[in-house]
């Protein structure tokens, strides 16, 4: 693979470019909105979903190449939208987008994108990008759209080598509502859309908000919980003054170890307290952190919605949607924690409960949206503790 | 769970023949599952009455029995070897039904047998329709609106219900044979009635239509710890309202957001929970509304399919590998992909490229069948191709299928035409409707017209739409003359030759006079492809190779790159660079390499025989230590297969993919050659093209193949070795022909030059019907010219297969065709040996086919077709190239015959293989099965065309069994007793008198029309009357409608008593009363009625045979 730096003329007509921070230089044609960005890249191989996955605040500070060649062909609609703060930086595809096909759009896709302030480039051999990442992991970058096609190569350059990357970056307090909230939403169906929430003698469930995806509180309205949403830094005096059945731990962005600065310490409270708690990805790692275990930067992440896991209590495979960089360190669990999911990729840990406490915590995305369905027992189980 | 210790030995049920509805895709999952099963160290048995497959080669099962398919057939095969399981998912239809008449019948609890894979209740439910359609309510999922009907007036009373236009279904048969779309009331009554006598439970299911709704398919995996996986979600571009083997489909499913996807993933696995498939695969099939997204469960198959197949070629998961594992007990989670090496077999394949399949039809081989898609199946093959984009994977696909086409070819016949033409052509579900769709943007349609019309949704005729507009600006302007606009329009798929031919008019400033000069030579071509960019095909390949525009390779790994593949299975695309030059990722290897091209989609005349050879070729040459690599676009087959070869690249076979592969193949390494001669007609076609680049051709020369095809050059060959040929002529006119035929004398075989599988062949015998067929076979043909033969009636025809290694020869088998010269020897039924030849005939046979291996210098197989009159031996025709036999010869003689002939074609000698064993103590009977069910209103009559789709193998003691045994796997099950109607014409008149008075004297009622019956009375036998259908009611017809009929001998002579007789053929074919319309065939059935008593049919296995 040749790697050189500038060493790619612009081509006639390019209005998109990646460039990496070591100083490859990737270009396409710019859509979405114009500008450029910062993130680091990396890929995710689901085949539908797109939307969902660049709302996902998890993918904040991200550049998500789709290794889908065709991405947009159901255009957007205001539904499969996982939260309205920043998520994914901006995406990279291999063909160029084409008008939205389905009942449910309501706009196209390159529209949906420069509304929402995101960078997309298409034309790209999008396998050797995923290739690339999986050889040497994924790189920092800045995406650039400029219609006119006027890039500053060196300027972007710059910005891409600078960047400190998310390893101890905390993305959490970025992303997490700054208020407190009263989730009203409930699940989706087909023909009526998003469900609302219930009465209030329902058990209720106090949420943190790292950067969480808004399908995760549609699911627990759906198990029959009432939803509190607070932000990160809520305080457990904070959480405890809403009198919760139960505190939920959110997914979110970054570096667990960073955001654990502050977010770990309230959960090792709740623990103590023996407040029930439920952690899915971020909200996962935080959980093992506050345990005593440790969590590190994978190599390449975990991105899609085919990625089987395995219950270690029934021999049970789950088909699950994942989305994370940084992962709990299996070997350094305490005795006091118990592993209970499995990847059957790599072994790496998916999920935790905490021995004698209503506690656990699982490291992909029991709520879908995008991907398979076969997890929201979690939700139904974690309600299901409260009193 | 680890694997079930309690069965030790299992019996796999393959799928019989290959019929419309199921083909070689079973061949493909019965030999994964065999191999599966036999690396966990069970015992095999194996029946299949197909010889052509690779499942019943001698070494892939411990016992295989090549035996007709049917319960009383199988529980014998039971009783013998007593097997702990049976294994009922990987043979089709066939198997399934087979499977549960077993059931039925108490033969599992008689001997202890359990079904594996899915048992007899969830079968049950899944094909019975209205236990389906409990199961659906059960699970909340909804069905169309339906009814189920055993009569005409139940059929009326569901009408209500559902409305017109209406779908019906018949219970239990393959393909939907039998089902249809009414749109009236008189059309409802004529699809009810047909599908009541199709469905073995005179069952129907009507349907309210979903016509233009969207149509999805998912494949399921399940295990016995209810672990569920979606292989593949696979939409039809052809919304409902044409059976999906008919559609042209895309994989993955690309108009669905991930909200609706998951609704249908989900839906899919609730659908195999509920109708309690225990482990394996299976196929959910849905309809969609576009305008709301209702979801509507159409039906699932609890079993590995044609669409498993696709699944499984299109993601690189081995479907029936691994079910055959999960059968078992194994968990998904204990078992890893082995394609990839790297995934867990309980990981979702995800993709990164558009997998497009298109169907083959075979519409022109079936005269007055009509060529409309409906809910019953009727194509008879598939071309499946990758690309990154839909564009480049439909473009692809349309040239694998080898129907001429480029790409979007024009469709002449609607250009310039108005819009009610257009709307009425379009309003038509043909296999051209694609075409008619890319033809009707030409004409200036908009997306919305089109789709208004088709059901086609958006996004794929916007794509079409985007192509067309890309054609038209080459057009307009010639070809770019830089890389990166050269590689856009490839991306998109577009084949050279399309290039060119697009590129040429653009300097058709005069009509056609540019496209004329542009082919020519000198300073005025050289100023139009300045102009055009390139002419012709082989100038864009040049033009692309001075710009560097190539295709580079990618990997089919299931998980879109995300892991790193073990197994190197490819596809081209063309890909822009992104780090400074497209990313390859063939690697080809430095090893000794040979490439065998593959036969491409399943078409009459060339289907599993072909591919069962190139499989046998790759297996041989890596034995010998070469490296194999393997090029096909047919996803049904055992060659496209991750092991059959070293390496695979999924692509069609053109010479421009074939080159591009060889190009970066030879990057490294070293050609040995490629294979030609074992794929049919397909690779041989590319023969001159490679040879021209210069590329080595393994075995038999170009040339001398092209000597054996070439009349003129034959003719001189079979003069020199004086040898004898039916009289011949050539003839490039009309008028020429007459006079040809004159001199040769009526009656008359007719052929265009250079066909496989004697399409538009024809015996002729007066000059009327010569006119007719020049004016018909000019246009199957080109302007190529028209072969005559003499016709030597009633004479007994030939196959003999012989290997050739340049100075040896060594015959494999000599075949008797039972069915006499005219019938085309792929629809004649033949024995193994020769049944009633005297041996100094055999002989001559076997001496002419040497001295004639050896003058052509054959290197590898050849074949002889020879037809015997008055003790001369006539040479028909030769092909030094697999033939459509080798497999059954293989099968009969017990021989690797293909496997020596490709180490031959790689430089090794006949001598140090052993020599053929030729005196069997036992006789093997081909029959060919053929698919007249399929095309209603065809002649269902034995002619120089070949219209069989596969075959059966009959072995036994003896020629009568063995007959019986052909028959009864062909689905022919001869009566016992009962009525036979006789209607011969005067030459078969004595021939047959003795099978008459046999079956007679066995019991049988027989009855003639006039002449036959007054020939027979004199001949003293007791013969009723009936009369002729020109004779007014009640007639022969009526009798057979009643049932009243259970056998029918009719032959026919000359063109007016053969039309005459055609509705006594079609209501044999429909009342599914056996029938022979030769006389020989007619003798060989009296014979085996006579001789067989059919419930003490002796099973032995080939393993037997053979020692």
């Amino acid at each position: 693979m040749a790697d050189p730096a500038f060493t790619s003329a612009q081509p006639t007509g390019a209005t998109g470019c990646l460039v990496l921070a070591d100083g490859t230089v990737v270009w396409g044609m710019g859509f979405g909105a114009a500008g450029e960005a910062v993130g680091e890249v990396c890929f995710n191989t689901a085949m539908t979903g797109y939307q969902e996955i660049l709302t996902d605040p998890s993918y904040a500070a991200q550049i998500v190449t789709f290794t889908f060649p065709h991405i947009g062909n159901v255009g957007a609609n205001t539904e499969d939208v996982e939260s309205a703060v920043e998520g994914a930086v901006g995406c990279i595809v291999r063909e160029e987008i084409t008008p939205s096909s389905n009942f449910r759009s309501t706009q196209q896709f390159a529209e949906w994108m420069a509304e929402i302030c995101k960078i997309g480039i298409s034309g790209v051999d999008t396998r050797a990008l995923t290739r690339r990442i999986r050889l040497s992991g994924a790189p920092n970058a800045v995406i650039a759209h400029s219609p006119d096609g006027e890039f500053d190569l060196p300027a972007l350059l710059e910005r891409a080598r600078s960047w400190p990357g998310l390893e101890g970056m905390d993305l959490a307090q970025r992303v997490s509502r700054e208020k407190q909230q009263a989730w009203e939403g409930g699940s989706w169906t087909l023909g009526s859309g998003y469900g609302s929430a219930e009465g209030d003698k329902l058990p209720h469930v106090v949420a943190i908000d790292y950067g969480s995806k808004d399908n995760i509180f549609r699911n627990l309205v759906k198990a029959g919980a009432r939803v509190t949403v607070v932000p990160a830094k809520a305080t457990q005096d904070e959480v405890m003054a809403l009198k919760p059945d139960g505190v939920f731990l959110s997914n979110g962005p970054g570096d667990p170890a960073a955001t654990g600065v502050y977010a770990v310490p309230v959960i090792k409270a709740l623990l103590d307290a023996d407040v029930p708690l439920f952690g899915i990805c971020l909200g996962h790692q935080m959980l093992a952190l506050a345990t005593g275990a440790k969590t590190t930067k994978m190599h390449q992440g975990h991105r899609g919605a085919n990625h089987p896991v395995k219950r270690l209590d029934s021999g049970v495979v789950e088909i699950t949607s994942m989305n994370h960089g940084f992962a709990v360190d299996g070997a350094t669990l305490p005795d006091s924690v118990e592993e209970t999911h499995v990847s059957l990729f790599d072994g790496s840990n998916c999920g935790i409960s905490i021995k004698g406490k209503k506690a656990f915590g699982v490291q992909y995305h029991p709520e879908a949206s995008p991907g398979p369905q076969d997890s929201f027992y979690l939700f139904e189980r974690f309600v299901g503790m409260l009193s | 769970m680890p694997k079930r210790t309690d069965i030790s030995s299992i019996l796999v049920i393959g799928a019989g023949p290959i019929v419309i509805g199921q083909a070689c895709e079973f061949d493909y999952s019965g030999t994964q599952a065999i191999k599966a099963l036999k690396e966990e160290g069970y015992r095999v048995v194996l029946v299949n009455s197909n010889p052509a497959t690779i499942m019943t080669d001698p070494d892939m099962a411990d016992a295989t029995y090549i035996e007709p398919i049917t319960p009383e057939v199988v529980a014998r095969i039971i009783e013998k070897e007593r097997p702990d399981a049976v294994l009922p998912t990987m043979g089709g239809q066939t198997a399934l039904n087979c499977a549960l008449s077993l059931e039925k019948m108490g033969v599992f609890k008689k001997y202890g047998v359990t079904m594996i894979g899915a048992d007899a209740e969830a079968i049950d439910k899944a094909e019975d329709r209205q236990k389906f359609r409990l199961a659906m309510d059960r699970i909340g999922l909804e069905s169309a609106r339906s009814g189920i009907a055993h009569n005409l007036d139940e059929a009326i009373a569901v009408l209500e219900t559902t409305g017109l236009p209406a779908i019906i279904r018949p219970s239990f048969t393959l393909g939907g044979t039998g089902g249809g779309i009414a749109y009236n009331k008189a059309e409802f009554e004529r699809i009810v009635r047909e599908g009541l006598d199709a469905s073995p439970t005179s069952e129907v299911l009507i349907e309210e239509s979903l016509l233009g709704w969207k149509e999805f398919e998912m494949e399921v995996v399940r295990d016995r710890a209810d672990n569920c996986i979606i292989v593949c979600s696979i939409e039809n571009v052809d919304p409902m309202g044409v059976h999906t083997g008919d559609s042209i489909t895309v994989a993955p499913a690309l108009t669905l957001t991930d909200k609706e996807y998951q609704i249908m993933r989900s839906a899919s696995i609730a659908v195999l929970r509920e109708i309690g498939v225990e482990t394996g695969g299976s196929n959910v099939q849905f309809a969609v509304n576009p305008a709301d997204g209702r979801l509507i469960v159409i039906e699932m198959n609890p079993r590995v399919s044609r669409s498993s197949a696709l699944a499984s070629k299109a993601t690189g998961f081995p479907i029936a590998r691994i079910a055959a594992k999960l059968a078992v007990g194994y968990t998904l989670d204990e078992l890893t992909n082995e394609i990839t090496g790297a995934t867990p077999a309980s990981f979702e394949p995800t993709i990164d490229y558009v997998v497009t399949k298109i169907p083959r039809f075979a519409f022109e081989k079936f005269k007055g069948a009509e060529n409309n898609l409906s809910t019953a199946m009727k194509s008879v093959g598939e071309v499946m191709a990758i690309g990154r984009s839909f564009a480049e994977s439909m473009q692809k696909a349309l040239r694998g299928l080898e129907t001429g086409l480029d790409g979007f070819n024009r469709v002449v016949e609607l250009e310039g035409v108005n819009r009610d033409l257009l709307t009425a052509a379009l309003s038509k579900r043909t296999p051209d409707r694609i075409l008619q769709v890319a033809q009707a943007f030409r004409e200036g349609m908009t997306v919305e017209e089109i789709h208004d019309i088709t059901f086609y949704d958006p996004w794929f005729l916007r794509q079409i739409e985007a192509i067309i507009a890309a054609e038209h600006q080459i057009s307009n302007d010639g070809l770019p003359n830089d890389a990166a606009a050269l590689r856009k329009l490839k991306a998109m798929g577009f084949s050279d030759k399309r290039l060119a031919t697009l590129a040429v008019r653009s300097v058709g400033v005069a009509g056609g006079l540019g496209e004329t000069q542009a082919r020519r030579s000198g300073l005025l071509h050289d100023a139009l492809r300045a102009m055009a960019g390139a002419t012709s095909e082989a100038e864009v390949r040049e033009l692309r190779r001075k710009l560097g525009v190539h295709p580079v390779f990618k990997r089919i790994d299931s998980c879109a790159a995300e892991f790193e593949a073990i197994t190197p299975y490819m596809y081209s695309t063309y890909e822009a660079p992104s780090f400074g030059e497209a990313e390859n990722e063939a690697n080809p290897t430095d090893r000794r390499k040979i490439v065998i091209l593959g036969g491409g989609p399943n078409r009459i005349g060339q289907g599993i025989e072909f591919d069962y050879c190139c499989c046998h070729a790759c297996f041989a040459l890596e034995e010998a230590g070469f490296e194999t690599i393997m090029i096909n676009c047919n996803p049904e087959t055992v060659s496209t297969d991750y092991d059959t070869s070293d390496r695979l690249y999924f692509e069609p076979l053109t010479a421009e993919d074939v080159l591009e592969i060889l190009r970066v193949e030879m990057s490294n390494g070293e050609l040995v050659g490629v294979i030609v001669q074992f794929g049919g007609q397909t690779p041989l076609s590319l023969a001159q093209a490679l040879e021209d680049e210069g590329i080595p051709i393994l075995g038999t020369s170009p040339d001398a193949i092209d000597l054996a095809e070439d009349r003129e050059r034959f003719a001189r060959l079979v003069n020199k070795l004086k040898l004898k040929q039916p009289d011949n002529g050539i003839a490039r006119s009309r008028d020429e022909a007459r006079a040809v035929a004159a001199r040769i004398d009526y009656p008359v075989l007719l052929r265009p030059s250079y066909v496989l599988g004697g399409r538009a062949m024809e015996i002729v015998d007066s000059e009327a019907q010569l006119d007719n067929y020049i004016a018909t076979a000019v246009l199957v043909s080109g302007d190529s010219p028209v072969l005559i033969d003499q016709y030597l009636r009633d004479a007994i025809e030939c196959d003999v297969d012989a290997l050739c290694d340049g100075e040896q020869v060594e015959v494999a088998g000599v075949m008797q065709h039972i069915e006499e010269a005219g019938v085309h020897s792929g629809d004649s039924a033949c024995t193994l040996p020769p049944y009633s030849l005297p041996p100094e005939i055999v002989e001559e046979m076997e001496r002419q086919a040497k001295e004639l291996a050896l003058a052509l210098n054959v290197v590898g197989l050849m074949n002889i077709q020879f037809a015997v009159k008055d003790g001369e031996v006539y040479l028909i025709e030769v092909n030094p190239r697999a033939s459509r036999t080798v497999p059954f010869v293989a099968k009969a003689i017990g021989q690797p015959v293909a496997k020596i002939a490709a180490r031959v074609m790689a430089g090794e000698k006949l001598a140090t293989f052993p020599a053929f064993r030729r005196d069997l103590d036992y006789m093997a009977v081909k029959e060919a099965v053929f698919p007249f069910t399929k095309f209603p209103g065809s002649d269902p009559v034995l002619t120089p065309e070949m219209k069989s789709t596969g075959e059966v193998m009959g072995i036994d003691r003896n020629f009568a069994a063995a007959f019986y045994k052909s028959q009864l796997g062909a689905g022919v099950a001869l009566p016992e007793s009962g009525v036979l109607f006789v209607s011969v014409k005067d030459s078969d008149k004595p021939v047959i008198v003795p099978a008459i008075a046999a079956l007679i004297e066995h019991g049988f009622t027989v009855i003639a029309t006039g002449g036959t019956q007054q020939y027979l009375v004199e001949q003293g036998l007791p013969v009723e009357r009936v009369r002729k259908v020109a004779e007014g009611q009640p007639h022969i017809v009526d009798r057979m409608i009643d049932g009243d009929v259970d056998l029918v001998f009719n032959t026919t002579e000359g063109w007016q008593s053969h039309i005459d007789s055609k509705s006594i053929r079609a209501s044999a074919l429909t009342s599914r009363i056996p029938y022979y319309t030769t006389a020989a065939a007619s003798l060989a059935a009296a014979q085996a009625i006579v001789a067989i008593n059919a419930s003490q049919l002796e099973v032995r296995s080939l393993q037997d045979y053979y020692s």
